[in-house]
């Protein structure tokens, strides 16, 4: 079985599955519980200035008769006192020395509040905090959570002030509710920070009520944007998180990140990491079916790994970084063409509708003898006039019937920006392009 | 049967003998596996799990297979049941986990059987082997029976460092998976490859080797530092009525052990077949009857349906395959022809009061007797106790229940040390199964363990949490 230890800016951890900060780190017996049944390390939920909260607290986005798709909430930070919390992460870290136990703080923007928390919560043999720039409902408008993290002068000003104090490592967390999250990441580099976490939650209001015309969740008959997780929003967080573990700046300040964002089983765990994460948080899944989940988190990957021949994380996380690149670098020659495997066809003609309505009209139904007695109309593709768009693979509701064959058609293997430095004019000629379009034997219909 | 058990479009007069003893179940793709898996609740101590006499972790192991873990599905199930893949296919799973299902109430339940066979072939196709033999600990187990309840014992013991003789009376190991269960529900290579994986494990097997006559009790007792006996039951009985010795009336399980081991076309049978029993055993012999060809095959039971021992999905699947039921009907004779079978002579029954077991007892209905013209009959009429080894075992001291084994809830120890049982041999609370000799096995492993090695089972070391006061 494959090791899964991780070493996260110095912080070793048994695994590099961590609970977000979130109602599952709300207390002692939580983190104690989840620890017990496996997690690696938990950040828990953020502690600092004092709060009210309301109910209901929860949206969910359901589809198709399955539950929770995405999640949103309008729970705040911990609404215990400090004193408790730090009282039982003093405890849970000397039962699980071994385990991670980051704390994550939010705390009115003063020099003093910040410095003052991050001294009573070393106290406890905490391992590092998380500094929670990201909450976009009920502390922002506070002036905190995001309110800061959109601030990029202010990411930087806090993790200056806390980076005075602190022993321990600190991670700073990133909101989504930015346009550039390189900007916020490289504001945290600047302020001194160990590591960055992201994504936290998404703006967001989760549909209304068509009887009652009241939003969800219902607020006692108001309602307001909240932050979404779950499932949904992964591949947005992919994206944030391989644009700051690819930065430069990032990279060069050695930063280690913290992935999270719809991170349901150890597939999705595993992409996080190929892209740049060095541990990944779960909350949702957490929300949904309980601690339990870790146990094929960590057996599913350790499988997966030992497939792959990797002896530890270490060997493949940020090895998918270099395959990042940008559309200026793309090879303007791969083509690729769709076949539809006939044997394997089901006959509902989806990906002929999508190619007619919505692609490049290049699916026709013709008539087929499949069989000696049976005479069907088939989809079949006019492959000279296939863009290589790959709508029709992706609506097809059968494994492996089309697929998308790369081709050579003689095109030449060069990148748009090799294309515009060789022929500068193409950019805002029409007939020059066309005449490229020409030599290059590219055809659009 | 639940309506996602769909077997395959199954048109006998297309098909040749070897089509017709195909598996009845087909497999699940790729694809209906992750969409059933998905369907999974995956409850919190989920009744399905608690249903199952060997407890597998049911949704974890579904989950696994949603996660695309299959892999460590398979090992989930193994771990709780070395013989996943005999139950994912003979066990009654509408009477255990599919029958627990929280989703019997607003749609359908899932598909655990189908699923569970789905991660089983997956690690069989592949080859993976999940369990290595423990290092020896010096003790030395005999288990006399090679069937489930033996396997399961004899491998769990080999994981945990036991030296282990099987001792098997007959050719192949296996027991009635093996020769007991019709190939269109479980093919015989199913069950030799579990035999195979026991076998890898380090346990010895030998065959063709009967207790009192090869070898005694006696001397188990002596050579082992602890006996497993799991023998099962015997053949099926005589049914007391004139004409048992015709040519033509078989023994049920003899009919069906010849589905397994002889080629299909050299098996004699019949071509009006009645089949005296309506249990399992009936169900399965009428059923190949069709499926090998007989043109009227009826099974005649004394009571009414709602008596009858087989599962209603058997019945249903007998009534789907074109067998005949005639119920109340008692045989009193198997009228003979130059010493062949020609018929049976019934009398009509009624019913009348419960009697002890709570079912309404048969009565007689005068001057209602008949021939049925048949040129075959088997007897499905239950099992024969093992009245040999019951006697030897008297010899130490060990108890018993209506002619069956006696042992402790627990350990499945009997009242001598040494010796334990499990298995339908100890069965004497009527319904026996696969999964419940499973069970015994992984049981009695576990009270020999404990007994030898003094030795708790579960020494997991997790910390324990508990809840705060609220």
């Amino acid at each position: 079985m494959a090791n899964l230890e991780i070493d996260f800016c110095g912080i070793k951890s048994p695994n590099p599955f961590w609970l977000a900060s979130a109602p599952p780190t709300n207390s002692g017996y939580q983190v104690q519980k989840a620890f017990s049944e496996g997690w690696g390390g938990a950040v828990w939920k953020t502690i600092g200035a004092p709060v009210l909260n309301v109910c209901n607290r929860y949206g969910t986005i359901d589809y198709k008769g399955t539950k929770i798709m995405g999640l949103n909430n309008v729970e705040l930070i911990s609404d215990r006192p400090i004193e408790v919390n730090l009282k039982e992460i003093r405890e849970t870290k000397r039962l699980f020395p071994k385990h991670t136990v980051i704390v994550s703080v939010m705390v009115e923007s003063k020099k003093e509040s910040w410095q003052e928390i991050i001294k009573r919560i070393e106290d406890t043999g905490a391992d590092g905090f998380e500094l929670n720039f990201g909450c976009p409902h009920g502390m922002s408008e506070r002036g905190m959570g995001s309110a800061m993290g959109q601030v990029p002068e202010y990411t930087q000003m806090v993790t200056e002030w806390v980076m005075e104090v602190a022993k321990t490592p600190v991670i700073v967390k990133l909101t989504p509710n930015i346009t550039d999250i390189v900007v916020p990441a490289r504001a945290a580099v600047k302020g001194g920070a160990s590591a960055l976490s992201m994504i936290n939650t998404i703006n967001s209001i989760m549909g209304v009520d068509l009887d009652t015309f009241t939003l969800r969740p219902d607020v006692g008959g108001k309602g307001g944007h909240g932050g979404y997780a779950g499932k949904a929003v992964k591949p947005i967080a992919l994206n944030m998180v391989s644009a700051a573990a690819s930065d430069e700046v990032v990279q060069k300040a050695g930063l280690a990140i913290s992935g999270m964002g719809g991170i349901e089983d150890w597939r999705d765990a595993a992409e996080f990491m190929l892209l740049g994460a060095t541990s990944v948080q779960v909350c949702t899944a957490v929300m949904h079916y309980g601690f339990r989940v870790v146990e094929d988190m960590i057996d599913g990957m350790s499988n997966w790994m030992d497939e792959k021949g990797f002896k530890t994380p270490a060997d493949f996380i940020g090895k998918s970084l270099p395959r990042i690149s940008s559309f200026g670098d793309f090879d303007l020659g791969f083509q690729t063409v769709a076949r539809i495997n006939q044997d394997k066809c089901i006959n509902c003609n989806l990906c002929y509708i999508a190619c007619n309505d919505a692609a490049h009209q290049c699916i026709d139904m013709k008539t087929m003898q499949l069989d000696p007695d049976q005479i069907k109309m088939q989809p079949v593709v006019r492959e000279e006039d296939c863009v290589g768009c790959d709508l029709c693979s992706k609506v097809c509701p059968v494994d492996d019937c089309i697929s998308m064959v790369q081709i050579e058609t003689g095109r030449p293997h060069i990148t748009w920006n090799e294309l515009i430095k060789a022929r500068p004019e193409i950019l805002n000629d029409w007939d020059k392009m066309e005449e490229y379009r020409k030599t290059a034997n590219i055809h659009i219909h | 049967m639940a309506e996602h058990y769909k077997p395959v479009k199954y048109k006998p007069w297309e098909m040749t003998l070897e089509e017709r003893f195909q598996e009845y179940h087909p497999a699940l793709t790729e694809r209906e596996a992750v969409l059933e898996a998905n369907r999974c609740l995956y409850c919190y101590d989920a009744p399905c799990m608690t249903a199952c006499p060997t407890s597998i972790d049911i949704p974890t192991f579904i989950k696994k297979i949603a996660t695309g873990n299959v892999k460590g599905s398979a090992r989930k199930i193994l771990e709780a049941n070395l013989l996943g893949a005999t139950c994912s296919r003979v066990c009654p799973v509408q009477e255990l986990c599919e029958g627990a299902c929280v989703l019997n109430e607003d749609e359908k339940p899932i598909a655990i059987g189908r699923l569970q066979r789905y991660s089983m072939d997956y690690a069989a196709e592949r080859d993976i082997k999940f369990f290595k033999a423990g290092e020896s600990n010096g003790f030395k187990v005999a288990v006399v029976g090679a069937g489930p309840a033996g396997l399961s014992c004899a491998g769990e013991l080999a994981k945990l460092g036991y030296a282990v003789t099987c001792y098997e009376r007959k050719a192949m190991s296996g027991g009635l998976d093996t020769y007991g269960i019709v190939v269109f529900r479980e093919p015989v290579e199913i069950s030799l490859a579990e035999v195979r994986m026991v076998e890898e494990l380090g346990v010895t097997f030998k065959n063709n080797v009967s207790i009192g006559k090869d070898i005694t009790m006696a001397q188990l007792v002596e050579q082992y530092d602890s006996v497993f006996v799991a023998v099962g039951l015997g053949n099926v009985p005589s049914m007391g009525v004139p004409g048992e010795d015709l040519e033509g009336v078989v023994d049920g399980l003899d009919f069906i052990e010849e589905t397994k081991v002889k080629k299909l076309d050299e098996i004699k049978h019949g071509k009006r077949i009645c089949v005296i029993g309506a249990g399992n055993t009936g169900i399965d012999c009428a059923t190949i009857a069709r499926r090998l060809g007989a043109e009227r095959v009826t099974i005649i039971y004394r009571r009414s349906e709602t008596e009858m021992p087989a599962y209603h999905f058997e019945y249903q699947f007998a009534m789907g395959e074109g067998v005949m039921f005639m119920f109340l009907t008692q045989p009193i004779e198997i009228v003979g022809e130059n010493g062949k079978v020609v018929g049976i002579k019934c009398v009509r029954m009624d019913l009348g009061e419960p009697d002890h077991s709570g079912r309404r007892t048969p009565v007689l209905v005068p001057d209602s007797e008949f021939v049925l013209p048949c040129d075959m009959v088997v007897t499905a009429i239950g099992q024969e106790k093992h009245n040999e080894m019951l006697h030897a075992l008297r010899a130490f001291g060990v108890k018993e229940v209506k002619h069956y084994i006696s042992v402790d809830d627990e350990t499945r120890r009997t009242a001598h040390h040494k010796i334990f049982a499990g298995g339908d041999c100890i069965r004497h609370k009527g319904e026996a199964s696969t999964v419940m000799a499973v069970q015994d096995g992984k049981l009695a492993a576990a009270g020999i363990h404990k007994q030898l090695a003094g030795a708790g089972t579960c020494s997991t070391d997790k910390k324990t949490v508990s809840a705060p006061n609220k």
